[in-house]
């Protein structure tokens, strides 16, 4: 289960920019981008995600996965093809090999949604 | 009231590992060694291909393994018989390995043995057709293996490992006249993702293509005056 791994480094990233910040917000959100042509199931990191960050300051946070589609583009033909993922990678129309990868590589933390609570809204929760 | 903002990162999920890869490699730059990743999923005969590696090349390079292991020392017993530095590095329940454990593994070897003495380090991953191929660990070159009773569909379903493989080796070759396969049908496969990729049909068994996969494997080592020309000149100091 890699994905554990990859959301013990996701946590570490974001806890890391949390620190820095002088207000320590409340992180709503952190939106990531994962390619298709990965070895990561979106499904198994929400799943890690959500174990992980159980009584963090990431506990109510919610983990944003989209997923970019595996894109190639074809030399020959000079355009962009989605490949079939476990059929056919080569371009359905001249064959040729899958070379030029524009999209579906995609591992990253794009960014964070977070709240900052004036003392006036912490009041009125009383 | 409660506001909402956004922060951009913009960083890569396996930054760390990354970084940790590219140290790795710079020790091994350092220490003029070539490193090899090699890989494949359990049983498609890793181990055995280095029993054959090292038995025939030991004389003629320096070579050190690093071997990952869920569990066990069974594949570095196997190999310490070659009388090679073998560093075991027990993975635990982690199905690959990462860059800080052949940090490790690294550290390791430069505290038993002299790293600059060794031409080639030779890592045997993971048995895993999945997530080896996502954790660089400083390699130069990825091996991939692939036995012909895995079948042919196996690079179209695991494509990242075979997409990322600069040497892919079909073990096992010396079943094919038993088993119905198409061995050209996994050659296909694999260079609809992967066009660049050398092949090397082998069998550990027959001897077959071993001497092909040893020529590549000294290909990949830098020359002796190539390595020279890159260290500092010490001889005007």
């Amino acid at each position: 289960m890699h994905e554990t791994d990859m959301t013990k480094a996701l946590i570490l990233t974001v806890r890391n920019w949390w620190e820095a910040q002088p207000e320590r917000p409340q992180i709503s959100q952190v939106h990531l981008t994962v390619g298709q042509f990965t070895c990561v199931e979106p499904v198994s990191l929400q799943f890690a995600f959500e174990v992980q960050t159980r009584n963090t300051f990431l506990e109510t946070a919610k983990l944003v996965i989209q997923e970019t589609p595996l894109i190639a583009f074809c030399h020959h033909c000079q355009q962009e093809y989605r490949p079939e993922i476990g059929v056919q990678y080569a371009c359905p129309d001249c064959r040729s090999p899958m070379e030029d990868i524009r999209s579906g590589r995609e591992l990253k933390i794009n960014r964070i949604e977070y709240c900052s609570d004036s003392a006036e809204s912490y009041a009125s929760n009383l | 009231m409660h506001q909402t903002f956004d922060a951009a990162l913009e960083i890569n999920l396996l930054h760390a590992n990354q970084e940790g890869a590219d140290h790795n490699r710079a020790h091994f730059d350092a220490w003029g060694i070539t490193c090899l990743n090699i890989m494949s999923s359990p049983g498609a005969g890793k181990t055995v291909l280095l029993e054959k590696t090292l038995a025939a090349l030991n004389q003629t390079l320096k070579i050190a393994v690093i071997e990952g292991d869920m569990t066990t020392e069974l594949d570095a017993d196997r190999l310490r018989q070659y009388r090679v530095p073998v560093i075991a590095i027990n993975t635990g329940r982690s199905c690959h390995l990462d860059s800080k454990m052949v940090a490790g593994g690294l550290h390791q070897l430069a505290h038993q043995y002299t790293p600059s003495d060794f031409n080639l380090v030779l890592v045997e991953n993971v048995g895993n057709l999945v997530c080896p191929a996502e954790f660089e660990i400083g390699e130069h070159a990825k091996v991939a293996l692939l036995s012909i009773t895995e079948g042919e569909d196996k690079p179209l379903k695991y494509p990242v490992m075979f997409q990322a493989a600069d040497c892919l080796l079909i073990t096992k070759i010396d079943l094919a006249p038993h088993l119905e396969i198409d061995v050209n049908r996994i050659i296909a496969n694999v260079r609809q993702m992967n066009p660049g990729v050398t092949i090397i049909p082998v069998s550990a068994k027959t001897g077959e293509g071993l001497t092909v996969w040893f020529d590549w494997l000294q290909s990949q080592i830098p020359s002796a005056e190539k390595i020279a020309s890159k260290l500092p000149d010490l001889t005007s100091a």
